[in-house]
């Protein structure tokens, strides 16, 4: 978790995310949505300040921070 | 990849948890495995202990040793964990009805001999693995299965039970307050003594549809609007402070710790 | 090392040699001064004493730290074995060694409580909710307290079931001359612990062995232990088919290693044209009853379980289908009885003499009953 903030990326755990929508509500630049599927996701990438606060109030481990390669 | 937090401090394979959409329990527990993360702790000297409802079905999830034991009782279990092996970091989750109700004893006792235990209560003002009944947290007039006409009872402040008790660390802090979360678990684990961390969890399932209080976000953002820090508090006009709800850590003392006086009694028994 | 000691004592004195080093208990009459000799010895072995603030968190304590490795012990008396039992049953289910020990006293509620009574049989078998395993062992004498709470601690760890040492009022306060043995002369049993490196089922039984070994929390094994029906690997489990093997090896405990766990003591039975049958603190009238009967001319045996549980039952069959009748005796309204009459299955007439005031029966009494029920 030593990663500089540049190399991370929001990742979102379909499979995991019971679609509550409270990263979407408590998201400060508003980038995430609940799309379609009833699932978080991400609609605006390039303003996401990777603040973390997702990952934080995430109840499921659905969404976090982590290194773009995937 | 994988969340980080979660492969590194939790059962992969047994999540995702069986907790309801929305519900703040999750956000609680990855705030315990935070809290391990920043003080270092070997995972090996973890022990995780727990009662029965829905809070308590965390330790199956946290990649410790871990104990769920019988309804109200795990403080009991945890102070023997303690005592008969005081290197272990022991680390009580329960509920509100698990923790003040049925476990009302032995959380008072804890406090009372400052026990080196971190109890993180999981507030979320209901039984919910029953199906919504009040808890002695539930507030006057709300509802619940079993108080259809709204709830007579007086409910308790945790924080200021376990402190009236004599413990040496206590904080309140909520679901929402997630940065302050992470800072006062990582100082209740730390400290040496009976801590206390009481966690305002919101229930949408139960509580919060008995009591119309609409969706998570709904209840998530009623915290984020009424709690406050008490020093803040303190600095506010009345008209400013009312219909707020107190948070911040409450007391952070140094005292003897239980299990350190026993091993000097056994030192002192030994000349 | 001749000592003159109260049963109560006593106890402590086996359960230090056994290796007890940790207890937590409430005090209760009449089995307080296990708590008191505990709590000023403990601590110089280097062990833990604590008075917890209720029966409950008294066993629950204990259990936890039986889990870090410790052997635990807790003791009480009828009230707080009542309140203890839905932690027996979880002792029982998560197979966690533990030595639980009743002093009985009189009667239900607070009942009677100086005196003695054996009203707690059926409850030591049967008191906590849901089928479970349980090893229960009743002395009659200060010097067969020690050596069976000795023997309570091995068989606990040998087959991770709580043990409950079932005393009473009689042999709890009474006092005897006990010669206490070396620590070499006598044979402990600790758990089996898995070895490190190893693929860890904290609830799986090594080819081989009796339960499944049993890691201390601590030592690098990190496994879950629930109240809820689990697999092998410790994590709970829904299916019936899982809960049935888990049941079914649980409850196999006390019948497939009943040989090894079965204690009774037989005297002057094998020309014995009746039997009295008496247990705990009441065999001690029943044995003088027999020598008294014996030179009066009456072919009498005294048949005294040392196991109750699991019950001495092939020994008594046999001897039920050769005597002319059991004149069973306790300190209760008829609980053994009933087995009696069971393992008995009519081939024989099953007397009894009981009460639940707090009097003992004494020898007069009884041989005044025998020499009725006998003719």
């Amino acid at each position: 978790m030593t990663d500089k903030k540049e190399n991370l990326t929001i990742h979102i755990n379909q499979e995991w995310c019971k679609g509550c929508g409270i990263c979407v509500a408590f998201c400060p630049k508003k980038v995430l949505a609940i799309g379609e599927n009833g699932k978080s996701t991400m609609i605006d990438p390039d303003n996401c300040i990777k603040c973390g606060m997702c990952q934080m109030r995430c109840p499921d481990f659905a969404i976090f921070l982590g290194g773009s390669d995937s | 990849m994988n969340h980080p937090l979660a492969e590194s401090y939790f059962r992969m394979d047994k999540l995702p948890h069986i907790w309801c959409p929305g519900c703040s329990h999750g956000i609680i527990m990855a705030s315990i495995a935070r809290a391990i993360d920043r003080l270092g702790l070997d995972k090996d000297n973890v022990c995780i202990v727990s009662g029965i409802g829905c809070s308590s079905r965390a330790p199956g999830y946290m990649d410790f040793n871990t104990l769920h034991t019988t309804h109200g009782r795990a403080l009991a279990f945890a102070t023997g964990v303690k005592l008969a092996n005081p290197k272990l970091e022991v680390i009580v989750i329960s509920g509100d009805g698990d923790l003040s109700a049925i476990g009302g004893n032995h959380l008072i006792h804890a406090a009372r001999r400052n026990i080196g235990l971190t109890t993180i209560c999981f507030n979320n003002n209901i039984y919910g693995m029953t199906g919504g009944q009040y808890s002695p947290t539930t507030p006057t007039g709300d509802k619940a299965t079993t108080a259809p006409y709204g709830n007579i009872d007086k409910p308790f402040d945790i924080t200021k039970l376990a402190i009236g008790a004599g413990a040496t660390y206590a904080a309140k802090v909520t679901a929402f307050h997630v940065t302050q979360m992470d800072k006062y678990i990582e100082s209740a684990i730390a400290h040496k003594g009976f801590s206390l961390v009481e966690a305002i969890a919101v229930c949408p399932t139960y509580y919060g549809r008995k009591n119309r209080k609409g969706s998570a976000v709904e209840m998530m953002t009623w915290l984020k609007d009424h709690y406050i820090d008490f020093k803040v508090a303190e600095k506010l006009p009345p008209e400013k402070r009312e219909g707020k709800e107190l948070m911040g850590e409450f007391i952070n003392v140094d005292a003897p710790e239980y299990t350190a006086l026993y091993d000097a009694l056994i030192d002192r028994l030994k000349d | 090392m001749i000592k003159f000691l109260q049963g109560n004592e006593a106890c402590v004195e086996g359960a230090l040699m056994a290796g007890m080093r940790f207890y937590s208990g409430y005090p209760i009459t009449p089995s307080t001064e296990i708590a008191e000799l505990s709590a000023e010895r403990l601590p110089k072995v280097g062990g833990k004493f604590i008075q917890m603030e209720d029966e409950i968190s008294g066993i629950a304590a204990a259990i936890g730290a039986s889990l870090t490795g410790k052997k635990a012990m807790t003791a009480t008396s009828g009230p707080g074995f009542s309140l203890k039992q839905e932690n027996i049953g979880y002792a029982a289910l998560a197979e966690v060694p533990l030595v639980i020990v009743n002093v009985q006293r009189g009667g239900p509620s607070t009942g009677l409580p100086t005196s003695p009574g054996q009203g707690d049989v059926m409850q030591a078998r049967w008191g906590t909710h849901g089928d479970h395993p349980i090893i229960c062992l009743t002395p009659d004498s200060v010097t067969e307290t020690f050596y069976l709470t000795i023997r309570a601690f091995n068989l606990a760890e040998k087959y991770r079931v709580p043990v409950i040492l079932l005393t009473d009022e009689i042999t709890g306060h009474m006092r005897e001359k006990i010669d206490i043995p070396d620590p070499s002369e006598i044979e402990i049993y600790n758990r089996k612990r898995p070895e490190t490196g190893d693929v860890y089922h904290p609830y799986g039984v090594e080819p081989g062995e009796i339960v499944p070994r049993m890691a201390d929390f601590g030592s690098g094994f990190r496994y879950h232990v629930t109240g809820l029906m689990h697999d092998e690997t410790g994590f709970p489990s829904n299916s019936t088919e899982n809960a049935r093997k888990l049941m079914d090896r649980l409850m196999a405990k006390t019948v497939t290693y009943r040989d090894d766990i079965i204690d009774y003591e037989a005297l002057y039975t094998e020309d014995a044209d009746w039997l009295i049958l008496a247990y705990g603190g009441m065999s001690r009238s029943a044995r003088a009853a027999v020598k008294v009967l014996r030179q009066k001319g009456h072919s009498v045996g005294l048949f005294r379980p040392i196991s109750l549980w699991p019950f001495p039952e092939e020994a008594l069959s046999a001897l039920a289908g050769k005597v002319k009748g059991i004149l069973v005796t306790e300190l209760n309204y008829g609980q053994i009885k009933l087995e009696v009459e069971r393992i008995a299955c009519g081939r024989c007439p099953v007397e009894f003499l009981g009460r639940g005031n707090g009097e003992v029966i004494t020898p007069e009494m009884l041989i005044e009953t025998f020499e009725e029920v006998a003719k």
